[in-house]
């Protein structure tokens, strides 16, 4: 049973990635939903020349009262979704502290400083180990295979949106998060990420923290 | 982007900053909207575009900056209102207008939008525009929050059209690209006619009478805004420290505040009618407060306003103590936040504060500093403008004069990183490419040997780039200028230009291509494809040592490989691991180190190129870079289609 209540005031999150992968859009429709239950959210989304490969961030403020600051301050995360491993490392070395949760896809984006040889991408084993070292409780998923083989790589966010959800993350439930999907997309679209959101939501019911 | 005309009056939305300066635009019942694309003001003209064919608004992405101001402009002088929006470069741009029309004054309400960078962050300076609206006298109007962004484009309609002046509103990157619940208010139900009444001019000259005029206005526009809902205070009555703010540090400090639990201590006066200022409001809080903290971006505009203020009070109150920008402990560049404020209130007031444990903060910095490697930007994967400037790379190395590129701003500025080879060294602005290239060509008589190949996109080749063609023509400038053509102005998400031949809502226009400008200038002007290595390189090569006197154009063109990932494949490409010999052949990854397309990939282990399918947009390009010939092409129906 999903728990609707914000456990704290502003709870912040960041929904991170990399350019193109989604996460402004999935930290979007999450600002939607929490603002249809009459949330005061605010969605800072940092980014430079985004497409061009670059690291996306998107800070979720959450509060009952009051808007806050698109910008996070250090060390204030409550919640870390990463559509990217490195980069869940990324944000939990800036705004980590030792209560936050990370959430994160397990498929390596590798940046232009691997792909061309002046720099080397961790192993997953340590980027787990690290962030479980770091954070109160972690999940990692490789919700992009899940996505291939729905035939969608563009799918993974919405996976990892049904696993938020399904996990309790934010003050809203299943069909609140279905509204703004459907208000999103046509219908084709829409049945697509339903299913996907459905695959998310399946992934939190069977899968547990890591510690 | 929200549908921002959907919701109706009362309801909540979650807009961002761009979207609820449309919304007010809306609101305001504005009539036309011309603006020049560029981070971060796109998306205010976005957000109406998409909105006003069915609301019978006219938008246009215009040329340049210029031209967008003097269309919203007209419109003003004929009793309409008009918006027209811009990053700060823009406004430089535009600025000889806007300088004019300050002397002039305006008719209908007309809102010039400028969005600063602070930190320069997609820009080439973090500019702060404010001063311009002191130096020129126009009002200015800055939102701390989204509903601020909204209601005060709605408000800047209104006092521009009560005081017959144009009214800047400031923007910046934080509040533009962040979404914010907002209250929305009516849309009008008004139609509005365009008349130009010609018992009345709107002329720069006499300038000086005018210029008397203007401050008359704005005394208008003072009283008009001394009371506004704009300026507020919060906090105690007598608090240790004022912090006065303005824009987007508004919401940083409101976090500091509540982080450092300062409510009883510190109070806080938001600014938002930034020019001219509430003198009485501000009065009664400075009489309070012996010492003021000014938060703002960038520069210490606020700041010093303030102290001239205290200054002129100098007889009447004991002058404050300031910090900001300019007295400390601030730095005077780069954006703020909200942990640059905590820092500035524990110096300021000597508190402590731990954003978490000091031993979780070093492990979680040794983690990074260990495992996360850099994402540098870099052109994409297929990109036509890494393409085009392997190709000028080539042609210079074979020339062997030590030539250079004089280029400008687009998605091939990356020419000035490793991901474009850093083969660009000089850049500056919108159209300096061709016209730095153009001083270049004239330094003949002082011996200059060096090749030069100006670059120039084909957006900024309208844009900016005319003149300094027009000026080789005429005075015999030695310019090879190469024209990135992707056909699209790609790098603020593809608004249309004149050479595309579509308006702003996708409908057909009249292109006006570049080789025809080119040849009515009787200019050399030829089309090579940057995919073609081989002939793009020769071609260059070739115009750089092009004898005949004045300026030669190649146009490189090839569709933005964004699009190219949208419509399909050229070819299906692969390493044959067999034929690549990694690192054993002298090559030295050549590919991935030298190409550098994030396409292709090193694997490590087993010292082999390979060709990441997720990410190659199949171009084709690395095939010819390969000297074993290990990089194999299939061509795919989207080529075969293209050769028919």
């Amino acid at each position: 049973m999903t728990k609707l209540i914000l456990q704290k005031d502003p709870l912040n999150a960041i929904i991170t990635g990399v350019g193109g992968q989604g996460n402004v859009l999935m930290a979007q429709l999450f600002g939607r939903a929490l603002t249809d239950k009459g949330f005061a959210v605010t969605v800072g989304d940092t980014y430079g020349a985004a497409q061009r490969g670059g690291p996306v961030s998107s800070h979720l403020r959450i509060s009952k009262q009051t808007l806050f600051s698109p910008l996070t301050p250090s060390g204030q995360a409550d919640i870390i979704i990463s559509l990217e491993p490195v980069e869940a490392l990324r944000v939990l070395g800036g705004w980590g502290n030792p209560d936050v949760v990370v959430v994160s896809n397990t498929r390596p984006s590798y940046p232009f400083d691997v792909t061309s040889g002046g720099a080397e991408y961790p192993a997953l084993a340590d980027i787990t180990a690290a962030a479980q070292k770091l954070a109160q409780k972690t999940l990692f998923i490789d919700a992009s295979e899940i996505a291939l083989q729905m035939g969608a790589p563009v799918l993974t966010n919405t996976i990892m949106s049904g696993l938020a959800v399904g996990l309790g993350l934010f003050p809203i439930g299943v069909d609140d998060f279905i509204t703004v999907l459907k208000n999103q997309f046509d219908d084709k679209k829409f049945n697509l990420n339903l299913s996907a959101f459905q695959k998310g939501l399946d992934l939190a019911a069977s899968k547990g923290w890591s510690d | 982007m929200a549908d921002i005309s959907k919701k109706t009056e009362g309801l909540a939305d979650l807009l961002l900053g761009s979207e609820a300066i449309g919304r007010g635009a809306l609101e305001g019942g504005v009539n036309v909207v011309a603006s020049y694309p560029g981070n971060p003001s796109t998306e205010i003209t976005e957000a109406i575009r998409q909105v006003a064919e069915k609301m019978n608004i006219y938008v246009e992405w215009s040329v340049n900056e210029k031209v967008a101001v003097e269309t919203a402009a007209a419109a003003s002088f004929a009793g309409l209102r008009g918006l027209s929006a811009m990053k700060q470069n823009g406004l430089n741009v535009a600025l000889d207008f806007v300088s004019g029309i300050s002397t002039s004054g305006s008719k209908g309400g007309l809102v010039l939008v400028v969005c600063d960078d602070p930190s320069g962050i997609t820009s080439t300076s973090e500019q702060d525009s404010r001063p311009l609206a002191r130096s020129l006298d126009f009002p200015l109007l800055e939102p701390g929050t989204f509903q601020e962004a909204k209601d005060m484009t709605r408000f800047g309609l209104e006092l521009s059209e009560k005081i017959g002046r144009m009214v800047l509103l400031r923007s910046a990157t934080r509040l533009q690209h962040a979404r914010g619940r907002t209250l929305l208010g009516a849309l009008p139900d008004e139609n509005r006619k365009a008349h130009f009444d010609t018992s009345k001019q709107y002329v720069a000259f006499p300038s000086l009478p005018r210029h008397v005029a203007a401050k008359e206005r704005m005394a208008e526009a003072k009283e008009i805004c001394k009371d506004s809902v704009f300026n507020v205070y919060e906090g105690p009555d007598e608090p240790e420290l004022l912090i006065v703010t303005c824009g987007s540090c508004y919401l940083y400090a409101l976090d500091a505040m509540n982080l450092l639990d300062l409510w009883d201590r510190v109070g806080i006066l938001k600014i938002g009618t930034v020019w001219p200022l509430p003198d009485d409001l501000i009065k009664t809080h400075m009489a309070k407060n012996s010492r003021i903290l000014v938060l703002e971006e960038v520069e210490p505009f606020l700041e010093g306003n303030l102290k001239e203020l205290a200054a002129e009070w100098a007889a009447e109150m004991p002058m404050p103590t300031f910090y900001g920008r300019r007295t400390g402990p601030l730095s005077d560049t780069g954006e703020l936040n909200p942990d640059i404020i905590i820092t500035a209130f524990m110096e300021i007031l000597d508190l402590t504060y731990e954003a978490r444990p000091p031993a979780y903060d070093q492990q979680a910095k040794a983690m990074v500093e260990k495992l996360v490697p850099p994402r540098s930007l870099a052109l994409c994967a297929g990109c036509p403008h890494r393409a085009s400037y392997w190709a000028i790379k080539n042609a210079e190395v074979l020339d062997t004069r030590d030539g250079f590129v004089t280029g400008d701003i687009g998605c091939y500025s990356f020419g000035l990183f490793p991901s474009g080879y850093s083969i660009m060294k000089t850049e500056q602005a919108m159209g300096s490419g061709p016209g730095v290239g153009y001083g270049f060509g004239k330094l003949g008589q002082f011996d200059m040997q060096q090749p030069v190949v100006a670059v120039v996109g084909d957006g900024t080749f309208y844009h900016g780039a005319l003149p300094a063609l027009v000026a080789a023509v005429n005075n015999r400038s030695n310019l090879t200028l190469v024209v990135l053509d992707n056909g699209a102005t790609a790098m603020t998400g593809f608004q249309p230009h004149p050479g595309t031949g579509t308006d702003a809502f996708g409908h057909p226009a009249e292109p006006v291509l570049i080789e025809d400008i080119c040849k009515s200038l009787g200019v050399r002007v030829e089309i090579v494809d940057p995919y073609d290595s081989v002939a793009a390189t020769q071609k260059v090569l070739e115009f750089m040592n092009d004898e005949q006197q004045g300026p030669r154009v190649l146009i490189m063109r090839q569709q933005c490989a964004l699009q190219m990932a949208r419509s399909g494949k050229l070819y299906e490409v692969w390493v044959d691991q067999e034929k690549c010999v990694g690192e054993d052949c002298g090559c030295n990854r050549f590919c991935s180190r030298a190409f550098k397309c994030p396409g292709i990939m090193w694997d490590a282990q087993a010292k082999k190129a390979r060709i990441d399918e997720a990410i190659c947009v199949g171009c084709g390009v690395c095939a010819q870079v390969c000297r074993h010939g290990a990089i194999l092409l299939k061509p795919l129906s989207a080529a075969q289609g293209k050769d028919s």
